[in-house]
Order: structure tokens, then C-alpha cells, then sequence
């Protein structure tokens, strides 16, 4: 490693509508290193990567590669530049080769494709690099690992001196992970630098050899991992001290009556994973029980599991002392359980159809909204006016399609049909994320007051702040698994901070 | 490379897109097909003269294009009610053999029942066959996900082998038992043939005025039932519906059911009120399946309005039909037929996105 800058941002700052995904943000790569750059979800890692890889353009801000400032405005140029990137979800055409693959969008005028030179080619990065990948195999033939190999290989093979990996582990078993920081250290050995994004503590411990710790799109710091510890990045990660306000409960937890019982459920994930290990946990009535944890570790199959999207593949589930008819989702909405999912508009609502359509989505099949099979327009029209009032949906009129109101008044839409079901249990995946700040306010007063009223709240978000305001107990997510349970009075966010990065507790709790 | 003009999804489609647009999509294909007539050194005013006087001028021709529009009309609500769920029915045609084939039997079969008895008992089993062919395709799409673009075309082929076989290779109950070495098709009796009413000296036959039922009944179902609801739902947002408790796979299978019904009560109404046979080569030389899909396509999938579209087709056939001749190409109006499709498909991106042009300034390259 030298000290010699390979790439170097400064001031980036991009906009998406409702959000800055990038606030100010500062970033230097050397030559020859591996930087781990870390963060909670929605820190804006990807958002900067996808920048630096030519993906978006910088609202402002200034990239400079080689100590030359440059705007790159397609991959190919970030490419040229010697900038690639391997993305967390493959770009790769399954029945064709390896090597047909790693030249795929590689033009260099000619025709036609010389196999031979072009799988020497591969086989010689491959040896040197230790990415071990047949060049004549097919890639559906290839293991998750190896494809990965095939993208880095890509980018390798387009001469890329800076290489971006979006959490590559994410995909790997152990084994395979440890390979490829064999690999990486030997790129940065060899003088190309490595840009290693993750929210995994132990293994930005384990490869980098420098950190630059994002949080809410901003740079937090960035320090020389020799020198810095895991506990120092959880709290960099996760903030310290800011002060927040724990909210004041009208009618407190009533813990003893268990409106929510979830035992020894265990999912597979749409890849066929095991993505939750025998979860088993109990919400009591009126309590709001937080899930913290890194997106990905199983939250998403935990609400889609309760809410009957999804099918377990064993354990049971029971509301109000009754067992549910697991993977039906019309079992769990005719038993209480409601669910504002973290995907709004594609699965909350169906976003081409109107607000008062979306706001009879669930209870369509009630008598007050049809009867012999047919729909009373007029009763669908006349819940959704009462529910825009007392939800103070902002739209035109209630024919409106929701994808045509703003993120606020999306979610208020959701969170009125979801309310008035009048559940026992309600399940809220991330549901400030994306709002402005008024919206946000207003999504939790709802969830406080639903508590109130005897509503066992799950809720499941990537903000801490959040959680540690909010909930009554907490639960943290590592790995499809709940690695800690404790009150949320007193919580120690250090210590959770370090459970979700997937350090142990015991070791946290000293 | 950029293209100068780009397209930006619309936020708001206004209503009066969905009629202003197919009408400008006509205009536009008889305006390419005028092109295609003038290099090949016709007159377009004068072809098209013609065909709007022997499809569509005068009470003898419009009965005539009446007949011709019926089955169309049922195809293009079977296309319709199948795309507005987003399943790509190209199966008509075999659905529609397949009625064609059950209200045959229950026309020789049943020989001394009453007429309007009979009208029914031949659109039920229409209905029926039509529906139960489509069925197995909605069953292997929502069982093992199979694209049903593809078994649906597929079974138009195994539909119409099976009907020639029946007619013309076997001696089964559809061939003329009279007809000896020279096979031809048994015809109903004729207490099945279905009743054509005069008004105004306009000849309409009774299936026509089922297709109009037919539409109102269809744009009813996804209006206003809880059915229609789902299906809605399921058009727009897959994994809403899932989310909602809407089964998916069931819905499917009603869904492709009810669109081969559409079809199979077009077979039944081309035996009943026109052919008076199940008659495989006939059938095949109308293609009502295939051109069903464009009625669809200009009426954007509208049930009611397809009932009409398809009268325009039919005056189209027809036209085409009497025309046929030396100084008139036999392929024209299928060709025109094809580039109505063309215009109405390019008119549905017109509906959803507007066009921009594209006035970004080229951007620094990178060095």
C-alpha cells in the first residue's frame, strides 16, 4: 500500500425525490488498498458506489481518479477510467460461457469472438488472483461463489484498477468468503485498490485496511483499521448519544396477555436459504416490540411469514391463544394480523388502482362492501371518504391511482386500511423510511396510539433512533436468527450496535 | 448513439386518450396500407372506395358483415378478457374449434326439441368445450407456471388437427355419413339453426346481439363483482394480490375459462347462425382467433367496444372477400388487418408515455 490516491470524492451530494442519499460526502481511496466502507442500510453506501461506478451522476460534488477530475455519465466510462464494479446482484447471461460472458458488451471492433485467446485470457487472471472458475463452464452450472468470481473476472478483465464490491459476502458461505479475501488482498497487493462495501463489522475487521464509516448520507469518519476496533465502528456506525426522546405511553404494555406467538419458525428465502432459524419470540397486548438489525438478516421473511405471504417450513404461529393457518395471507387478515410491508406501493397497495379501491384491498370480501359476490361502489366510496378524513390522506379525490400521491400520503393510505381493520396484531416493516419529517412524526403517533389501544406492534426498521424511541423491548436480528432481546429502557445502543454487526453478545455485554 | 426523442411516462393518462388514439391508429393504417397500394401502383382512394361500399354501405352488405363480425366479436372478447389479466390468450382460434365442435354435436344429436331450447343447449356447450380447452392452459399456467402464450398457440394447432381428422380422415359422428369418398361435414338439422332477425331490412342474427349481451356482461363482471376486483388486482400488482389474500392460481384458471367460453360460444355462433356445419378448412381460412386479438387490441381491451371493433373487421373481411380478384390483392386486407394491429399496439405506448425530445447536452467523457 503507498499513499498515492487512486480515486478521491469529495462534496457528493445526490438528491432522489423526498431523500439525499448523499449529504456531503467525503471518500479517498489509495492505491493499492482495501477500504471498507461501512454503514447501516440507507447510509448511503450504494448510492456513492453507484456514483464512483458511473451509474449516477453527482448532484454535486467533485470525482477526481488518478489525481484528474472526471464525470463519468455510463458505466463504460467509469470503466475506462478503470473503475468497475460488481454489483450484489449478478449481470450474467446463464447459458453462456464464462468466457463469453467476462467479453459480453466488450467490443473491440472485430466481429467475431476468438474463444481460445479470450479463455486464456480468463484462466491467466484466474490463476493469478486465485479465482478459481473453469472458463469453458456454463454459468448456470456455477455455484453463487463462482459467478461472483465470473463478475470480478469481468472487471479484472477490463483492465479495472479500482474494484467495487457491493456487499459481496452477502451471497458467500464462510468458506467462500474467506477465498475472497484471499483475492482481494492479493489485487491490493498487487497495486489495484478494493472498495469493500458491508455493514458486517467483523469481516471490515478482517480485510480492510482502512474504514470510512457512513451514516444518514453523510461521512462519519474514516480511520485505519489497525488502529480502531469493532466496538469504536459499531458506535460510528450506529451513532452515539444522540438524545433522543423515549415516548411517553398513555396505556402502558400489557405483557402478560400474548395477543402475538411466534414459535420455532424457520423460512427459506426465494433462493431456497434457510433465511430464519426457529424464531421464537411473544408479543404482549399494547406492546410495540422492536426488530433491529441489518436489512437482510431475515426481517423481511419474518413479516412476510406472519402476514401468511410466506411459507414456513416449520413452526407454528398463533394469534390471541389461536393457531394460524400458516402461509395463507387471507387466514392472517381474518385473524387481526395487519401489515404495512416495507415495499408500499407494489405490495402495501396496488399502486395503478384508486385510493378508495386500495383502501377496500382487504376488506373487500366484508358485507358492508359486497354482497352476492358484487361490489357496493358506493359503500367503497363512502369508507374511503371517511378514511381520508380521519387519516388526512392530501388527494384530489378518492379515484385517484395512489401512485400519484406523494410517499407520505402513500403510506397514510396504507396505514388508514391497515388501522381501521381494528387489528390485534400489527406487523410495520420500516414504515418511516423515505418520508419527510412531518410524515414521519405522523406514522408514529399512529403506531403509538394503535399500541395504545391494545395493538402488539412488530416493528421492524433499520433506524435505531427509532426503534429505541418507539418500542417497549427489543429484538436484534443477525443472521436469520434473534441474537438479543432486551428492554428498550436503558438500552445500550453500543451493545446493539455490535449484535447486529454479528459480534457476540456475551463479548458486547463486558 | 441517442435517439432525438425520448419517452416520458405519462402521470395522469386524460380519459379522451382512449378513444382519440385508436381512432388515430386507424387513420395511420389505412394511411401506411394507402403507401403499400400506391407502390404497387394502385389507386388507395379507389380501393378504399370499394371496400367501404361492398363492406359497409347499403342494408344487403352490412347483414353481411354482420355474420361476418359474430365471431369476431366473441374472439375479440375472449383476447380481451384474457389481456386485461395480463394472460396473453392467443388461443382463440382453437377455443373456438373446439366450440364449433361441441354445438355441432348437440345440433345433430338433439333433432326434436324447440329452436330456442336449442340456441341454448348449442351456446352452453360452446361455452363449455371452449372454456374447458382453455382451461387446461390457465391450470398448466397457474400449476408449473408454463407460458401460456406458448400452450395456447400450441393447442390452435392440435384443435384444428383434431377437427380435420374428424371430418375428413375417420368416419365420425361429425362427417356426412352420405358423403362417401368425397368427405365433407354432417350439417345440424334444421330446427338448430339460429334465428336472424330483419330490422329495418337489416338482417341480424340473433349471435350478434349475444356478443352485445356478451360485452355488457364481461364489462359488468370486471366492474363491478368481487371477481373483477381480483382480477384488477392481480393485472396491477402481483404481489398486492398476494398480499390481499386474492388466490392468484384459481383466478387464473376462471379467467382463461371464461375467455375460451367467449371463444367456444364464437364456434357455436358461426355453426348456428352461419355454416350450419362444423366445417375445419373454412375455419382455418377465417383465422377469427387470430384476428379476434387485433379487435381486442384497437378496443384497448374494452368488452364492449370490442363488439363494435369487431364490426369494422368483419366489413373489412367481407369486403375483401367480394373483391377478390385480378385487379384486387387477396392479401390486402390482411395486410391491413396486420398494420391496424401495428398502429393500435404503437397507440397503446402513445397512451402511456408521451414523446420528449431528447435535448440533453452530450456529457465530458471521462478521461
Amino acid at each position: 500500500m503507498t499513499d498515492q490516491v487512486a480515486v478521491r470524492m469529495s462534496g457528493i451530494v445526490k438528491r432522489f425525490p423526498g431523500v439525499v442519499a448523499n449529504d456531503g460526502v467525503d471518500l479517498e481511496i489509495r492505491a493499492g488498498e482495501v477500504h471498507a466502507l461501512l454503514g447501516e442500510n440507507g447510509a448511503g453506501k450504494s448510492t456513492l458506489s453507484n456514483i464512483l461506478c458511473g451509474l449516477y451522476r453527482a448532484d454535486e460534488g467533485v470525482v477526481e481518479v488518478a489525481g484528474r477530475q472526471s464525470e463519468f455519465s455510463s458505466p463504460r466510462d467509469a470503466l475506462n477510467a478503470g473503475i468497475g464494479m460488481v454489483h450484489q446482484h449478478f449481470r450474467l447471461v446463464p447459458t453462456f460461457t464464462v468466457a463469453e460472458n467476462v467479453v459480453l458488451g466488450e467490443s473491440d471492433g472485430s466481429l467475431f469472438m476468438n474463444h481460445d485467446q479470450v479463455a486464456a485470457r480468463v484462466q491467466e487472471l484466474s490463476d493469478r488472483y486465485a479465482l478459481a472458475v473453469d472458463p469453458t463452464a456454463r454459468i448456470w452450472q456455477l455455484s453463487v461463489g463462482e459467478q461472483q468470481r465470473v463478475e470480478i473476472l469481468k472487471v479484472l478483465y477490463r483492465g479495472a484498477k479500482v474494484l467495487i464490491l457491493d456487499e459481496p459476502t452477502a451471497v458467500l458461505t464462510p468458506i467462500e468468503a474467506r477465498s475472497l479475501f484471499a483475492t482481494l488482498r492479493a489485487m491490493g497487493e498487487e497495486g489495484r485498490s478494493v472498495i469493500f462495501i458491508s455493514h458486517k463489522l467483523g469481516e471490515v475487521m478482517a480485510v480492510s485496511d482502512r474504514v470510512t464509516v457512513l451514516r444518514g448520507g453523510r461521512t462519519v469518519g474514516t480511520v485505519d483499521t489497525s488502529e480502531t476496533s469493532t466496538r469504536d465502528l459499531a458506535s460510528l456506525m450506529v451513532g452515539r448519544s444522540v438524545d433522543f426522546d423515549r415516548v411517553v405511553r398513555a396505556t402502558p404494555a400489557d405483557t402478560d396477555t400474548t395477543v402475538l406467538r411466534v414459535e420455532d419458525v424457520s423460512v427459506t428465502d426465494d433462493r431456497g436459504r434457510v433465511s430464519l432459524h426457529q424464531i421464537s419470540f411473544t408479543i404482549g397486548r399494547g406492546e410495540i416490540v422492536g426488530v433491529a438489525g441489518v436489512a437482510g438478516n431475515g426481517q423481511r421473511e419474518l413479516a412476510e411469514v406472519i402476514s401468511g405471504i410466506r411459507v414456513p417450513i416449520a413452526g407454528r404461529i398463533s394469534v390471541m391463544d389461536e393457531e394460524l393457518k400458516l402461509g395463507k395471507a387471507r387466514a392472517a387478515i381474518s385473524s387481526g394480523i395487519a401489515h404495512v410491508p416495507e415495499d408500499r406501493l407494489h405490495t402495501g397497495l396496488a399502486a395503478g388502482h384508486s385510493v378508495e379501491d386500495n383502501l377496500a384491498l382487504k376488506n373487500y370480501r366484508s358485507v358492508q362492501i359486497s354482497k352476492f359476490r358484487l361490489l357496493k361502489r358506493r359503500a367503497i366510496r363512502e369508507q374511503a371518504s371517511t378514511l381520508v378524513e380521519r387519516y388526512d390522506v392530501k388527494t384530489p379525490d378518492t379515484v385517484t391511482p395512489v401512485r400519484l400521491l406523494s410517499g407520505g400520503n402513500v403510506q397514510k393510505v396504507l396505514l388508514a386500511r391497515e388501522f381501521s381493520a381494528l387489528p390485534s396484531v400489527l406487523i410495520a416493516a420500516s414504515p418511516t423510511r423515505g418520508l419527510d419529517v412531518g410524515a414521519i412524526e405522523t406514522v408514529r403517533e399512529r403506531l403509538v396510539a394503535a399500541a395504545d389501544e391494545g395493538v402488539g406492534v412488530l416493528l421492524i426498521s433499520e433506524d435505531l433512533d427509532e426503534i429505541l424511541s418507539l418500542a417497549d423491548r427489543i429484538l436484534v436480528m443477525y443472521e436469520g436468527r434473534i441474537v438479543d432481546d432486551l428492554p428498550a429502557t436503558g438500552a445500550d445502543r453500543e451493545r446493539i450496535g455490535l449484535t447486529m454487526g454479528g459480534s457476540n453478545t456475551t463479548e458486547a455485554v463486558k | 448513439m441517442r435517439s432525438p426523442l425520448r419517452l416520458e411516462r405519462r402521470l395522469e393518462q386524460p380519459k379522451r386518450l382512449n378513444w382519440v388514439i385508436p381512432l388515430i391508429s386507424l387513420v395511420a393504417a389505412l394511411i401506411l396500407g394507402a403507401i403499400v397500394l400506391w407502390v404497387t401502383g394502385k389507386n388507395p382512394f379507389e380501393v378504399y372506395q370499394r371496400i367501404f361500399e361492398r363492406g359497409f354501405a347499403g342494408r344487403r352488405v352490412f347483414s353481411d358483415s354482420l355474420v361476418s363480425a359474430t365471431p369476431l366479436a366473441f374472439t375479440g372478447l375472449c383476447a380481451a378478457v384474457a389481456f386485461r389479466m395480463g394472460l396473453i390468450n392467443v388461443g382463440g382460434e382453437g377455443q373456438l374449434y373446439m366450440g364449433s365442435l361441441a354445438a355441432t354435436w348437440v345440433g345433430i344429436t338433439f333433432d326434436n326439441i324447440p329452436t330456442g331450447l336449442m340456441i341454448v343447449l348449442m351456446a352452453v356447450a360452446g361455452m363449455s368445450c371452449g372454456g374447458l380447452y382453455a382451461g387446461i392452459v390457465g391450470l398448466l399456467r397457474a400449476r408449473f407456471g408454463t407460458n401460456e402464450i406458448i400452450t395456447s398457440l400450441m393447442m390452435n394447432y392440435l384443435a384444428a388437427i383434431l377437427l380435420t381428422y374428424l371430418v375428413y380422415n375417420s368416419f365420425s359422428y361429425w362427417r356426412d355419413p352420405v358423403s362417401g369418398n368425397f368427405p365433407s361435414p354432417r350439417a345440424i338439422t334444421q330446427r338448430a339453426e339460429w334465428n336472424t332477425f330483419a330490422i329495418f331490412e337489416i338482417g341480424l342474427p340473433i349471435a350478434f346481439l349475444m356478443a352485445i349481451a356478451m360485452g355488457f356482461i364481461i364489462w359488468f363482471i370486471y366492474k363491478r363483482t368481487r371477481f373483477g376486483f381480483e382480477v384488477g388486482v392481480i393485472a396491477d400488482s402481483p404481489k398486492a394480490a398476494r398480499y390481499a389474500g386474492i388466490r392468484t392460481s384459481s383466478t387464473i384458471v376462471l379467467v382463461m375459462g371464461l375467455s375460451g367460453a367467449m371463444a367456444g360460444l364464437g364456434g357455436a355462433a358461426d355453426v348456428g347462425n352461419f355454416r350450419r356445419y362444423m366445417d375445419p378448412k373454412g375455419l382455418e381460412l377465417s383465422g377469427y382467433g387470430y384476428t379476434g386479438i387485433v379487435v381486442a387490441a384497437l378496443a384497448r381491451l374494452n368488452p364492449i367496444a370490442s363488439v363494435f371493433v369487431a364490426l369494422l373487421m368483419g366489413g373489412l373481411n367481407n369486403a375483401g372477400y367480394s373483391l377478390r380478384g385480378p385487379d384486387f390483392p387477396s392479401g390486402l386486407v390482411g395486410t391491413l388487418q396486420g398494420l391496424i394491429l401495428f398502429s393500435a399496439v404503437a397507440g397503446e405506448i402513445l397512451i402511456k408515455y408521451r414523446v420528449k425530445s431528447n435535448s440533453r447536452p452530450s456529457e465530458a467523457v471521462a478521461a
